[in-house]
């Protein structure tokens, strides 16, 4: 008789090992039959919880749809894996500094469609926070919070300098003055305290020029600015504060602060640093570890050739539909949901943020924790509010000018000059945006066509 | 092949084909793959379109492909030999007759057992400019401070002097090797009059030659593919003195989503560890002592 032990062998170890992949959630209906969504949100700690609530109130609020809600790091590299793989989460929770080349390279489901049909419409938002989430008039996800930057100073640091803490300083020559009357030297020569070192955190290092006239990308997308007048002067006045100053010695303040973000540690809430550019959400961090330090925020400072209203960085989290969701119409339930006036002021109170939809409700600004919250919105309306330039080689083109900034703030002046590691940058990074463009032009017409009909 | 052969070589076949169907799916595939990709522009979304070498072209080309190419080897230049002789100490240290020798040898590896991201968190704290303890040694003895991962000039020597600190496997291969040297070598050696040192030269080391010889061909490969430890203590900076090969690679692949360029990187590095992997195998074939032959 012939032996049929080894091929029983072999089909039970593939069968075994097959069934490792067959996909968790193939079943996507909950036991007492709702359509059940997966929601992948980048935000961890007081966010998390903040968004987590009112996707429990979704679910109590009917019976159809379940939203699974899962907190994942690296959403990015995540969400463009699964998606290519051909599995991804119903809703994801973006970044729209992020948004620009997913959309192009058609990760993200556009939701204009879906929005004319409920009535839903871009005018109901603040123009600068819709606007983060638009990109070549299709819109690609929808506010969960708004974010604007805001200069942070302690008040105890004005006054131990003479200054008055009401009267924040409101061009930047007085800024500088400023920062200059607040740093100390020790005994041993080095920096023990400063005024502003303008790489701390570094998470806006290459936007100094929105405080300067400056533009990253021409109007038109196809060409880039970074090395500008307006921007070659932001970045001489980064680097004045190597220049102007003992450089070495900046140096070596600066990078002992490095990476000590949230902790009480940080430059600004240790009261080594007294004036900061930091977001909306600063004062959570402050509340966490300042020690009870007196604070307060008003509009970082621009130049004072700038008019028009005060300058500000806007970004936005948002919420979007990957390409290749099984269950778009739920998932697009959800979003709506979170983007009724309730919901996502109650959102907005919990993560102390404010409203990205034009109208507030009476009593939001009086209920929030952020004494500053009226100011950083109307930042958020100011002209001068810029978005980070929407060109799908964005995330190559910021890491490059963060390279040059990192170049100037370690290069003597007479070694390499501002324009230089400026020009550089644009003859690196102009014919990656040229061939992109020449690629639209190819298949733009196609593309926009595809859009339109999903 | 006789009847029982030809069994025996079913079942064998049989026990292995989940290896073999993962090792072609998971290893052969992608990699064959990759090599075509290598020649395609290809952003994993998007359906690849072939280019022909043009992303070999470009790499030619590309100022920072050069950067992180001169960071990988300056830093394998050093890491590697430092890597090697501080090991092979360690092992002749522990090798030793001494008290606790159990507690030491485990103090030595332990290091190795912390994940390689909380050990560069570690060592941000180490390296530190203000508070960090290397800068409080240095400054007994009168030197500094200095900015270890802030100064281009310094960020290599400090991410080597950070891999020094995880040398407890090639140590432990080490010890292995050195176990296994006959003790009648030392005796005949002693009855000669050999000093300590000169049984070490002409014992020791020759007869844990192959040992060297393939943790020098591990620690070749593992330095130039070098990743973890700077991509959290430095992200490539300041101004790209840390950008090395495999983070250019990673940012190519998954920030800028040029896969297709990535994977051409890609084959190029295999290709440089393999003619690197060879000619350390010519070239000390000839230093290598082999007991059985």
């Amino acid at each position: 008789m012939k032996d049929y032990t080894p091929y029983i062998i072999v089909a039970i170890l593939i069968l075994g090992i097959s069934a490792l992949f067959i996909p968790r959630d193939l079943d996507d209906m909950t036991d007492d039959g709702r359509v059940k969504i997966r929601y992948w949100e980048k935000w961890t700690g007081f966010e998390k919880d903040a968004m987590e609530a009112i996707v429990d109130k979704y679910n109590a609020s009917q019976d159809k749809v379940y939203v699974e809600f899962i907190s994942t790091s690296q959403i990015d590299r995540k969400l463009l894996l699964a998606t290519a793989g051909g599995n991804p989460p119903d809703i994801a929770g973006f970044w729209s500094h992020a948004m620009v080349s997913y959309a192009e390279k058609g990760v993200l489901y556009p939701l204009d469609s879906l929005m004319e049909r409920d009535g839903l419409s871009r005018d109901d938002y603040v123009p600068s926070i819709i606007n983060t989430c638009v990109y070549r008039d299709f819109v690609w996800g929808l506010p969960a919070t708004p974010a604007t930057v805001a200069l942070h100073y302690n008040k105890d640091s004005f006054r131990e300098a003479g200054l008055d803490p009401e009267k924040p300083p409101t061009t930047i020559e007085e800024f500088d003055r400023y920062a200059r009357l607040m740093t100390k030297v020790g005994e041993d020569g080095n920096y023990t305290h400063m005024g502003f070192v303008p790489n701390d955190p570094g998470w806006w290092d290459q936007f100094w020029g929105v405080w300067f006239g400056a533009k990253l990308l021409s109007d038109d997308g196809k060409e880039l600015l970074c090395n500008s007048p307006e921007n070659v002067r932001a970045f001489e006045w980064y680097r004045s504060y190597v220049t102007n100053y003992d450089s070495e010695k900046v140096r070596f303040f600066s990078s002992a602060h490095r990476g000590q973000f949230a902790s009480s540690s940080n430059s600004f809430m240790s009261g080594r640093v007294a004036m900061k550019q930091q977001g909306v959400w600063m004062a959570n961090f402050i509340e966490k570890f300042g020690d009870g330090m007196d604070w307060a925020a008003a509009p970082f400072p621009s130049a004072s050739y700038v008019t028009g209203g005060p300058a500000t960085i806007v970004e936005t989290d948002m919420l979007v539909i990957p390409r290749g969701s099984r269950h778009v119409e739920e998932a697009w339930d959800f979003i709506k949901f979170v983007q009724k006036q309730e919901n996502i002021e109650e959102l907005c109170l919990l993560q102390k943020k404010f409203s990205p939809r034009k109208e507030v409700s009476e009593g939001f600004y009086e209920k929030h924790p952020n004494p500053y919250i009226r100011m950083f919105r109307a930042l958020a309306e100011s002209p001068n509010a810029q978005a980070v330039p929407k060109t799908p080689v964005w995330i190559e083109y910021r890491d490059e000018l963060g390279v040059a900034q990192e170049r100037l703030w370690v290069t003597p002046p007479d070694k390499l000059s501002v324009k230089d590691a400026l020009d550089r940058v644009k003859e690196r990074m102009q014919p990656k945006l040229d061939l992109m463009n020449e690629r639209w032009e190819a298949i733009g017409q196609q593309r926009l066509e595809e859009w339109s009909n999903l | 092949m006789t009847g029982e052969e030809k069994r025996a070589l079913k079942y064998g076949m049989a026990f292995i084909s989940p290896w073999i169907v993962g090792f072609a799916s998971f290893l052969l595939l992608p990699m064959v793959l990759s090599l075509y990709y290598s020649f395609c522009d290809y952003s994993v979304l998007n359906p690849p379109a072939f280019l022909g070498g043009q992303n070999y072209q470009e790499l030619v080309h590309d100022e920072v492909f050069w950067v992180s190419l001169y960071n990988t080897f300056y830093f394998a230049l050093f890491a590697l030999p430092l890597g090697t002789l501080t090991a092979l100490f360690l092992a002749l240290l522990l090798n030793s007759n001494i008290r606790f020798l159990g507690f030491f040898r485990t103090v030595f590896f332990l290091p190795s057992l912390v994940p390689l991201v909380a050990l560069a968190i570690l060592w941000q704290d180490i390296l530190h400019t203000e508070y960090g303890i290397v800068n409080e040694l240095l400054g007994v003895i009168g030197l500094g401070p200095f900015d270890w991962l802030g100064d281009p000039a310094l960020a290599k020597p400090g991410l080597v002097l950070t891999t020094m600190w995880i040398v407890g496997n090639p140590v432990v291969i080490y010890l292995a090797g050195l176990q296994d040297v006959p003790r009648a070598l030392y005796e005949a050696a002693r009855i000669d009059g050999a000093t300590k040192m000169q049984e070490t030269a002409y014992i020791t080391l020759p007869m844990i030659s192959p040992v060297i010889y393939f943790n020098l061909i591990m620690g070749c490969i593992g330095v130039l593919q070098i990743f973890a430890l700077p991509y959290v203590m430095t992200g490539g900076g300041p101004a790209r003195s840390t950008l090395f090969y495999s983070m250019y690679l990673f940012d190519q692949a998954f920030a800028y989503l040029n896969m297709g360029y990535a994977c051409a990187m890609a084959w190029i590095l295999f290709g440089m560890i393999a003619v690197l992997t060879y000619s350390a195998h010519l070239l000390t074939n000839r230093f290598v002592v082999y007991g059985g032959s």
